[in-house]
């Protein structure tokens, strides 16, 4: 529709130019900035200039490696023996502290070990937190994904029944997304406390007594869970409304199609919903996913990370050195290995998910 | 035969809310302990969580809490300043996104496509992966007010205004809905010798009830609920919003009741302004996945 009424540079730059100034100064300056800065040593305040450093930061991160210890000889060759007849290995500590023969090593802490074959093998990380903030903030993404979306869509089609108040449920199904991620953490708190917490209370009402209490938040092993499942309680209801706007464009006559073909329910779902829902299912699933890999505040009020490091995420860790340190460069360099993670599996999904021919 | 079917049917009925009702006591019992907890002494709070009283306004119940919060923090500062912030924020936002999608969808002018493929491939890029660099930028950027030129924005309301006024999202939704209103119309009033401002303010806007409503109510949750950012950027408390000045409950003696008060506080007027507004928050996340 271009024409001598509809075309004027003037207006449009007057109109689009402060918001596109602030998008500019406020999203893509800083996008910029991040990657910029992690390549130096800049730091939030300091009396020293700020030094390019290349890819100093990525390796103190993200730098691993892999060692097989070998068992103490003596001078004839033969391995050398504790009481107990097993082999006598140097400690970690020789390898990774001062040893000029193995400088790829120095400064690396123990990440995990395992045994194949004769001796063992240690995996060895620069930063042995941050590997495993990479690692919780995984299985969070793998386990809330799947399990938000699918119980966000059996929500979803519960809620799509013609029932008397059926709004009233919605409503109520809905209420934790309005409610801040932060108050929800610290009512949760109380649900998974160790003492009268009420999800113990509940457990031990149950099995009369049998099922032993639980500190959820302070135990190492269910620390994540507790936190996973609190994060679905409160998010479910914004997918839930999401795939219920799906269900409404399915045309009702493909319904009543199936009806009178005499389709059974899952017949129903399989072959006309689910396709129905095809374009929603994407979005879902990358939406969630680009939530997901930005746990931050659950973490901070909950747990602080622990017990253990076995909470620490992505996001937690770049707020602990950027603003906590303020170490501004290691904690945009964790925010670029943050962005490149999110975009190349939006980028898998979006390939994976892709409408085949 | 007839009453068998016809019981079976109630039955199934039966079931059915049976489901839904068990799932509704799952989403709303945290926000009921909340409330019900807010009006008891410390130590009945927490003896209550061995039993159903948890959930019921029974025992010792009065407002001292409430009168406790006040005493303890400033509490009614931080509702001011979440107030401000959010309500400032949503109006700018409102304005200048919507501007900028009118100059998108109906002026034709030089870089417009260009522009927004730019804007729009910011959503891909979340807020967590930009705030440590953008904490930088805050810490050095230049400000005129009523001291003069002064640098820095770190304890200000406008490091918590300006950086969340322009987004993708809220920009790529005014477009959408600009795109299904009739060109036509603002063509003509082109032609009858309407003047940009006119068509934007007597043409598009009355038209865009709501997309202004979605983009708002999207707006108000974001800016409401901040957290991460004003952590980082809000030390002093006199700009402290809500959510960060739940710190101060934490220092020294913790009192539950006095925290569960003030939970309350910041959290049941949006639960009432939701449920008073239900079906326009629900259009409006719904919105955002339909177009997506």
């Amino acid at each position: 529709m271009a024409s001598k009424f509809t075309r004027s540079n003037r207006i449009g730059w007057l109109m689009a130019g402060p918001a596109a100034l602030l998008i500019a100064v406020f999203v893509v300056l800083p996008f910029i900035f991040a990657i910029g800065l992690s390549f130096t040593n800049q730091r939030l305040i300091s009396p020293n200039p700020t030094e390019f450093v290349g890819l100093a930061n990525y390796e103190q991160l993200l730098g691993i490696g892999m060692l097989t210890l070998e068992p103490e000889r003596d001078a004839s060759g033969a391995v050398l023996r504790d009481a107990d007849g097993a082999p006598k290995y140097p400690t970690l500590r020789s390898v990774t502290r001062n040893n000029p023969d193995l400088p790829q090593f120095a400064g690396m802490r123990e990440w995990f070990s395992f045994q194949l074959g004769e001796h063992p093998t240690y995996v060895l990380a620069r930063d042995v937190v941050f590997m495993k903030a990479i690692v919780n903030t995984f299985i969070f993404v793998l386990v809330v994904a799947p399990v938000q979306a699918g119980l966000a869509l059996v929500l979803a089609l519960l809620i799509n029944q013609r029932l008397r108040g059926i709004n009233l449920f919605r409503a109520i199904y809905f209420m934790p997304v309005v409610v801040s991620i932060v108050v929800v953490s610290l009512l949760w708190r109380f649900i998974y406390d160790g003492s009268s917490g009420l999800l113990n209370n509940l457990l031990g009402a149950l099995s009369f007594g049998a099922f032993p209490k639980i500190d959820w938040l302070g135990n190492p092993s269910t620390a994540l869970g507790a936190i996973i499942a609190m994060s679905i309680w409160q998010a479910v209801g914004f997918h839930m409304v999401i795939w219920l706007s799906g269900l409404q464009t399915i045309s009702p006559s493909l319904y009543e199609a199936a009806a009178i073909e005499g389709s059974s329910k899952w017949q129903v779902f399989r072959y006309v919903t689910w396709p129905g829902l095809r374009n929603t299912a994407v979005l879902i699933l990358i939406v969630i996913t680009m939530q997901a890999f930005a746990l931050f505040s659950q973490i901070d009020v909950m747990t602080g990370g622990g017990p253990l490091d076995s909470t620490q995420t992505i996001v937690f860790q770049a707020v602990e050195r950027g603003y906590g340190k303020q170490d501004i460069s290691g904690g945009s360099t964790i925010s670029v290995i943050l962005f490149v993670i999110v975009f190349s599996i939006s980028l898998i999904q979006r390939y994976l998910t892709r409408e085949k021919q | 035969m007839a009453t068998i079917a016809s019981d079976n049917r109630g039955l199934r009925l039966a079931v059915r809310y049976a489901v839904l009702i068990l799932i509704a006591v799952i989403f709303i019992f945290p926000l009921i302990f909340m409330v019900m907890s807010s009006f008891k002494p410390d130590q009945q709070l927490l003896n209550d969580t061995g039993s159903f009283a948890a959930f019921l306004p029974v025992g010792d119940i009065s407002l001292d809490n409430y009168a406790d919060a006040f005493k303890r923090a400033p509490v009614g500062l931080f509702i001011f300043n979440s107030v401000l912030v959010t309500g400032v924020t949503v109006l700018l936002s409102l304005l200048l996104c919507s501007a900028a999608a009118f100059a998108f969808v109906f002026v034709d002018w030089r870089g417009r496509e260009l522009v927004l493929t730019a804007i729009l491939a910011t959503l891909i890029v979340p807020f967590e992966t930009i705030a440590i660099p953008l904490l930088l930028i805050a810490s050095k950027l230049p400000w005129i007010g009523l001291e003069g030129l002064t640098f820095g924005w770190l304890n200000s309301y406008q490091v918590q205004i300006v950086p969340f006024i322009a987004d993708g999202l809220t920009i790529f939704l005014f477009v959408q809905y600009f795109k299904d209103l009739p060109g036509e119309l603002i063509e003509a009033a082109r032609v009858e010798g309407a003047s940009w401002g006119q068509v934007y303010r007597k043409v598009v806007m009355p038209l865009a009830g709501p997309v202004l409503a979605t983009a708002a109510i999207l707006k108000f949750l974001v800016m409401y609920n901040q957290y991460l950012w004003p952590l980082m950027v809000v030390q002093q408390e006199g700009y402290r919003p809500v959510m960060v000045g739940l710190q101060y409950f934490f220092q020294l003696n913790r009192a539950w009741g006095e925290i569960m008060a003030y939970l309350s506080l910041i959290t049941v007027p949006v639960l009432a302004f939701y449920l008073f507004l239900q079906r326009a928050f629900i259009a409006s996340i719904a919105s955002t996945g339909v177009k997506g």
